[in-house]
């Protein structure tokens, strides 16, 4: 088999770019951060996929539409996206532009946690106080995303779908969804 | 899923109620497609019979959590509760659909006849587990001690020289921070509220004590985990941790100590009963109209 005649990582990079999370079809899979190592060889493109959530039900979905814009990139080239958990996805992973799409579709952007998916030195993930963390990492104020007041207050930690949680901002009145740290 | 590459001989699950015990030959079977690293504990067939052991307890107690948990959906006390317990359940399923499939690659077979297709004897979740959902504060009483023992559980594995599952398990324990956070704000509002509130968790905490740290009982194939580093600690050890984190929370609130007796593992997982019966009828009834639909 040929090598991918013209194409090259960065065609690869471009058509992952254009697809968007079924969830938030706003933001691409590429600022979600969940696309991890992009293998572009002779004949074959190999792409991994890094959950949001282990559980997340979109991703079948992600998947499978990864798989039909591959195809129509290089249609002779064996394709193969496999899912993976190394190195785990964490919310830092989402891009700036990722962040200022979030805020201008009117969701608060995940706090930075800045562990860089380690959990062994990480004092989000610190046994003892890892529920203690989270729970000033989420109740400080979150900016609200409509009218940037930080005098919001979090509604619930479980929201319409496992990667969001509710706050209410007690300026403009206006309920937003962030997307959880974790 | 990445990690371990599935096996070409496949089990035919659905006439065998008893998937784990195929786990040592599949793999050996196997071996010559897939060559397994030197550091691949589960190229030795024993040690991956142990492992399947393993990962079925600890597939089965995150499904029947989270249909449990999935009972709220509609009927939560406020509808906060309401999304809570859903993505709870989804969390819970989603964890258990990951840990089936890193056994049906070790067994040769698919998460969905894993999950599905046994018959109630052959679950390996904690009897914990096996109580039905009861109030509010039952379900609270119980996602304490599962969630804190989870997350003991989670921190050993986290060392596994099982690299799937230790990576696995990395991505899952940054979930559960969220769980633990629900409930245990939880358990501080029941607990600290006079009244009814407080004698329904003490009555839940009650009916729960004698299986309270079964989630943390040996399995009996812990001395092959332990020698092959896939448990990179002993369940005693497990057991001590988990006290000493619930310990000084039941004494914060005035709640009675938890007894220290070490859980029997031959009864841990098996002989379940009839709450255990009704909900495995509930979460398996769409699958057997029919087995070989295509989703």
């Amino acid at each position: 088999m040929s090598a991918l005649p013209g194409r090259t990582e960065a065609d690869v990079q471009s058509a992952l770019a254009a697809v968007m999370d079924p969830e938030l079809p706003f933001l691409s899979i590429v600022d979600l951060g969940i696309v991890g190592t992009v293998e572009v060889g002779p004949g074959r493109v190999r792409v991994e996929l890094l959950p949001t959530f282990v559980g997340c039900p979109a991703l079948d979905l992600i998947r499978d539409t990864v798989v039909e814009r591959l195809t129509e990139l290089a249609p002779d080239a064996e394709i193969g996206v496999e899912v993976s958990f190394a190195p785990p996805w964490t919310s830092d992973r989402i891009s700036e532009e990722g962040r200022r799409q979030l805020r201008l579709h009117g969701f608060a952007p995940p706090e930075r946690l800045h562990d860089g998916g380690t959990t062994a030195a990480s004092p989000w993930l610190g046994s003892a106080t890892a529920s203690a963390t989270t729970a000033i990492l989420l109740l400080r104020r979150v900016p609200c995303p409509h009218c940037g007041s930080r005098r919001t207050e979090l509604e619930n930690v479980f929201g319409s779908t496992l990667c969001r949680a509710i706050h209410h901002c007690s300026d403009c009145h206006q309920p937003f969804e962030q997307f959880k740290p974790v | 899923m990445t990690g371990r590459s599935s096996q070409d001989d496949q089990v035919d699950l659905s006439a065998d109620p008893d998937p784990i015990a195929h786990a040592g030959s599949s793999q050996a079977s196997g071996a010559d497609e897939s060559p397994t690293s030197p550091a691949d504990p589960t190229a030795d067939p024993v040690t991956a019979a142990a492992l399947a052991e393993l990962l079925l307890a600890l597939a089965d107690d995150d499904l029947v959590i989270g249909f449990s948990d999935s009972e709220w959906t509609g009927i939560a006390p406020i509808l906060e509760e309401d999304v809570a317990m859903s993505s709870l359940a989804q969390d819970e399923i989603g964890h258990a659909r990951a840990i089936y499939e890193l056994l049906a690659a070790l067994v040769g077979s698919d998460a969905d006849r894993l999950a599905y297709d046994r018959p109630p004897e052959a679950y390996r979740h904690a009897r914990l587990l096996d109580h039905a959902r009861g109030d509010w504060a039952m379900t609270i009483a119980r996602r304490y001690l599962f969630d804190t023992a989870k997350t003991v559980r989670l921190e050993a594995l986290l060392g596994s020289s099982d690299r799937p599952l230790a990576e696995l398990v990395a991505k899952i324990r940054r979930e559960e921070v969220y769980h633990l956070l629900h409930v245990e704000t939880w358990l501080d509002r029941l607990a600290r509220t006079p009244g009814e509130a407080r004698t329904r968790l003490l009555a839940a905490l009650a009916v729960l004590e004698p299986d309270a740290s079964s989630v943390l009982a040996p399995l009996a194939v812990e001395p092959i985990l332990r020698g092959s580093g896939i448990l990179s600690a002993s369940s005693a050890s497990l057991l001590n941790a988990w006290h000493a984190r619930v310990g000084p929370t039941f004494a914060r609130l005035d709640l009675p100590p938890l007894p220290k007796t070490v859980p029997d593992p031959a009864h841990a997982r098996c002989e379940h009963g009839e709450p255990f019966r009704w909900l495995w009828g509930e979460f398996t009834s769409v699958r057997r109209l029919d087995p070989a639909a295509t989703w």
